[in-house]
């Protein structure tokens, strides 16, 4: 194991991941491996959970390949260093921000979108100029296989790695030292990963999940709320980590809910659920007989029919479930949606609050005070209110935990960021070493002041500005010719604050200025 | 009896209770902050010259200035930081409400060091507080005169219900940590940052960790002896040397180090005179475990310039090590002391691969003619550091629109500016769909079927997917 981090590290060391082209390239490799393979990688996914390929392309393909299109298209801005404003002390400098590799990230990928979160972290990572070793999730072994066969065959096979191993293989993993880990999974791993990073002081992306409530205020439109509850929690059979995982709402709309969600059942899968193509199973024994454990003295609305030889359970809503029971101690991930009656809204935003910050979280009303006050006084990874699920799919919004649903976020830019140093640079020049005086010692009162000034005021980018700028540079000229009592002929009395941006060919200007008013040494 | 305990649930009550949230509440913990640096600058002056005899000049320009410029930068702005940022949209969101909302994590603890005991409480306490969360103080108990005044004073300018100071030394360090808060905000050691995560995973904590390492300070042959003397010395001495980004060691060629030697001795006698220990403008040790540590590091190499001790006054002289080993202590550990030693090297190239070998440093300076392109560039270039600054020393950490913070063994995470207020927020992302467009959404329910498919692909603007179900 130690080898192998090693040889990648190598392979990051010698530069060859940084150049943007090379970025691209490999993004663009990745891009026609999944068009070129897609059989392939559709075949493993669909076996691992049972899914239909259509559901794969949808829910995984589609995000990959948006990801690197999004990632092709921007990457060459955001490679480039950005400028900085200014003060007055470095108005002729460049001060920037310029984002540099980290170096080796560890990938650990999950196995309920064994695909998509495994690869849309590898896409952020390859972009930002890192090299990359990839544990894919064993649980979900027919793709965890597809990786380690069709990434060396597109991939540089030094800098992007798969190893593959269970839980033996990934403690070893861990021990080793890497620049980043970005982990997706439970929050019992996520622990484990981040004590394990904190041995190396390696910073971590934890992506965990948690209990996501779904409240549905009496003012709404309840078919369609029912319809879209339905396809966020019976997607890939309950097992998303953003899934909508318990209802919360008065007692009074249980019925209709339940019934509702029932007809809407029918509608997506049939009368016979277990045929349609576009239900999933759950992924292996230990879940399934976890999952079958939380129906314990439940009281089942509709569904419970399990059948363990094909991992199947049905969609299933529990109603007026009691919060201290089994299901509501833990994330179900799976297709039991518990209904847990509450009075009001009050008494909702009081029962989320007393629990563990959820990944997610969903409000259905018509009343947008109401989803105002939900989203005020709660707090998620995320938020999307009158639907569920969606607010994964915008890539300008950062995705992730807080709290014990994760740290760190990543989609997008995000991603670029997330894998990225962005270094501050300040470059100044060896020259106006006379302006320096000010900050030597031996120190005086006047020096003081004038330390205050210039760290503290601030230039807007109007005539005025520039007229400042002449004045100083005769200051600076001044100083230059080591005339001591400057502030017995400077009236300081200009009010210059203002929070604008040092525009670049202000810059310049500025400097032509100093250029005209210092005369030559 | 967990009085610790209680103050920590009292914290994290009147958290729940909103008090923080408003603007008009966290504005006015930043005028307090404000307030209290005006009204005692003299006992802040006092308790720096006592801890680390500071200079008045240092105190201000390193000290209250900088944290009065975060407060006052954070009040300027405050009301724009905490606006909800909208995002751009795709095709099937156009009609939704997207945007990001900047919460508050909750219970915040930062841990500050002794160096700059004033500065690196508040900076952080600014952005802690700008973003909404309540905040455990832990200061350093190593300089004990600012400890005093952040633990009696401090108090009494900001809402207690939302603000505690806790004190102590490592075993009550150590028993803070084992509770749980929602940020940890470190500054100190790599050491002790890695004890702080490794206590933080327990709970799932984000953390910033400020922490060190050796800053190594490039210097080319074309350059002006005088002026990067002047300008390596001044950030070299400053505090007597006790900054995390004080430029750590010189790199340069046997040639280069000739020159430098009699500017740095000139540059040294000018800032300090001719007896430094008398010069009211040069710190001194903050404790004798510091000091003894720094003593031993005198051995190293050999002594060009300086080289005096006394333990009485725990004062070092400025010095200069020359004929210095890769091995030997001084080049083992963070110095953090008035002393520089300069290693040879006979190219850039084997400048950057010396710098390369070792860890990521919090700073890496390079010093040449060349300034725009060339050598500082190639060195920017091909190494990494948290920060950079080319022919100056720590210049970088007085732009608020700079982020601050390291990389690798220097640390993790960043602040500064707009950079605290986002490093104390959790961005929340936030999608407000309208109840409308239902039949666009059908396009996702199942069941399946090529159909669907292809026109799901146009819904989400996935052009260009061939795929092969179609």
């Amino acid at each position: 194991m130690e080898l192998e981090v090693r040889r990648v590290r190598q392979a990051f060391l010698s530069g060859r991941s940084r150049p943007l082209r090379f970025r691209l390239q490999q993004l663009e490799a990745l891009r026609r491996m999944v068009q070129e393979r897609e059989k392939d990688i559709l075949t493993a996914i669909a076996a691992d959970l049972c899914k239909s390929e259509f559901n794969v392309y949808s829910q995984e393909v589609i995000t990959v390949l948006g990801e690197i299109d999004f990632m092709l298209e921007n990457l060459p801005e955001w490679v480039t260093a950005k400028p900085v404003k200014k003060n007055v002390l470095t108005m002729l400098d460049e001060a920037y921000i310029q984002p540099q590799p980290l170096g080796v990230v560890l990938i650990i990928g999950a196995w309920n979108y064994p695909f998509v979160l495994t690869i849309q972290p590898l896409i952020g990572a390859i972009a930002a100029g890192n090299a990359v070793i990839i544990k894919p999730s064993e649980l979900s072994e027919n793709t965890a296989k597809i990786l380690a066969k069709l990434l060396p065959q597109y991939l540089d096979q030094d800098l992007y790695i798969v190893i593959n191993g269970g839980v033996e293989e990934t403690t070893e993993l861990l021990k080793q030292r890497f620049d980043h880990i970005f982990y997706t999974g439970n929050t019992a791993v996520g622990k484990i990963v981040m004590e394990a990073a904190a041995k190396h002081l390696t910073p971590v992306t934890l992506e965990l999940g948690g209990k996501s409530p779904c409240y549905i205020d009496k003012d709404c439109d309840l078919d369609i709320v029912c319809r879209r509850i339905t396809w966020g929690k019976y997607m890939n059979c309950g097992q998303t980590c953003i899934a909508p995982d318990y209802i919360l709402c008065e007692a009074s709309l249980q019925n209709q809910i339940v019934w509702k969600i029932k007809e809407t059942v029918k509608e997506f899968y049939g009368e016979n659920i277990k045929e349609s193509p576009d239900y999933e199973r759950i992924i292996n024994l230990r879940h399934f007989k976890r999952i079958l454990s939380l129906l314990e003295g439940q009281k089942i609305a509709f569904g419970g029919e399990t059948d363990e030889a094909t991992r199947y359970i049905a969609p299933t809503v529990l109603t007026d479930v009691d919060p201290k029971t089994k299901v509501m101690q833990e994330e179900i991930f799976g297709p039991i949606l518990p209904i847990v009656p509450v009075k009001n809204v009050d008494e909702a935003i009081n029962f989320i609050n007393e629990r563990e910050k959820p990944l997610a979280l969903y409000v259905f009303s018509h009343n947008h005070k109401l989803i105002k006050r939900m989203i005020d006084e709660t707090s998620s990874g995320g938020v999307t209110g009158n639907d569920v699920i969606m607010h994964f799919t915008l890539n300008s919004f950062p995705f992730g935990g807080v709290g014990s649903s994760g740290m760190g976020a990543y989609h997008g830019k995000h991603s670029f960021d997330t894998f990225s140093h962005q270094r501050p640079c300040l470059l100044k020049s060896l020259k106006r070493e006379g302006a320096n005086k000010l900050r030597y010692p031996p120190n005086s009162q006047s020096k003081v002041d004038w330390g205050k000034f210039f760290l503290l005021k601030r230039f807007n980018k109007e005539k005025l500005g520039l007229l400042l700028l002449t004045f100083l540079g005769i200051v600076a000229a001044v100083l230059v010719k080591e005339v001591s009592s400057v502030s017995a002929w400077l009236p300081i009395v200009w009010d210059v604050r203002s929070p604008c941006a040092w525009p670049p060919h202000l810059g310049s200007e500025a400097r032509l200025c100093l250029a005209a008013t210092t005369s030559r040494k | 009896m967990d009085p610790l305990g209680d103050t920590l649930r009292r914290l994290r009550e009147a958290f729940h209770a909103g008090r923080t949230r408003p603007a008009e509440f966290r504005a006015a913990q930043l005028q307090g902050l404000g307030r209290f640096l005006q009204e005692n600058k003299q006992l802040l002056h006092d308790a720096l010259a006592q801890d680390l005899h500071k200079s008045a000049f240092e105190s201000e320009v390193s000290e209250v200035a900088i944290s009065q410029g975060e407060v006052t930068l954070a009040l300027r702005n405050l009301r724009a930081w905490m606006k909800d940022e909208r995002v751009p949209k795709n095709l099937a969101t156009q009609l939704d409400s997207a945007f990001i909302r900047k919460e508050p994590f909750g219970l915040v603890l930062i841990i500050a060091p002794w160096n700059y005991p004033l500065n690196l409480t508040l900076v952080p306490l600014v952005g802690a507080l700008a973003a909404g969360n309540c905040v455990v103080l832990k200061p350093s108990e190593i300089s004990k005169n600012v400890e005093k005044i952040l633990a009696e004073v401090l108090p009494q300018y900001v809402d207690q219900s939302c603000f505690a100071v806790v004190l102590g030394g490592p075993q009550e360090t150590g028993q803070l940590l084992e509770h749980r808060f929602d940020y940890i905000f470190f500054t100190g050691s790599p050491r002790v940052g890695k004890i702080v995560m490794t206590a933080a995973a327990k709970h799932l904590t984000p953390v910033t960790l400020e922490l060190g390492g050796k800053n190594p300070c490039y210097v080319d042959d074309n350059c002006d002896p005088q002026t990067v003397a002047n300008r390596v010395a001044w950030f070299r001495y400053f505090n007597a040397g006790q900054t995390c980004v004080a430029p750590d060691y010189v790199l340069c060629s046997p040639e280069m180090q000739e020159r430098l030697l009699p500017a740095l001795q000139s540059t040294i006698t000018r800032f300090y005179g001719d007896d430094p220990q008398s010069s009211p403008n040069l710190g001194r040790i903050i404790n004798q475990k510091q000091f003894q540590r720094l003593r031993a590091l005198l051995g190293c190499g050999r002594v060009a310039i300086g080289g005096q001790s006394d333990e009485s006054d725990r004062y070092i002289a400025p010095t200069v090590l020359v004929d210095v080993q890769e091995m030997e202590p001084v080049m083992q550990e963070e110095i953090f002391g008035p002393i520089l030693p300069i290693v040879n090297v006979q190219s850039l190239d084997e400048a950057i691969e010396f710098i390369n070998r070792r860890e990521k440093p919090l700073a890496l300076y390079a010093f040449s003619n060349s300034s725009q392109v060339g050598v500082v560039k190639r060195v920017l270039t091909q190494t990494s550091s948290g920060g950079f600054c080319g022919n100056d020393g720590f210049m970088h950490m007085t732009l608020a629109s700079l982020p601050f913070g390291g990389v690798g063994a220097s640390g993790m995470g960043r602040y500064h500016g707009k950079f605290s207020f986002d490093t104390f927020s959790h961005h929340r992302a936030c999608l407000l769909r309208s109840p409308g467009m239902e039949k666009l959404n059908a396009l996702r329910y199942p069941p399946q079927s090529p159909r669907r498919l292809r026109m799901l692909l146009v819904a989400m603007e996935a052009q260009g997917c061939s795929c092969t179900l179609l």
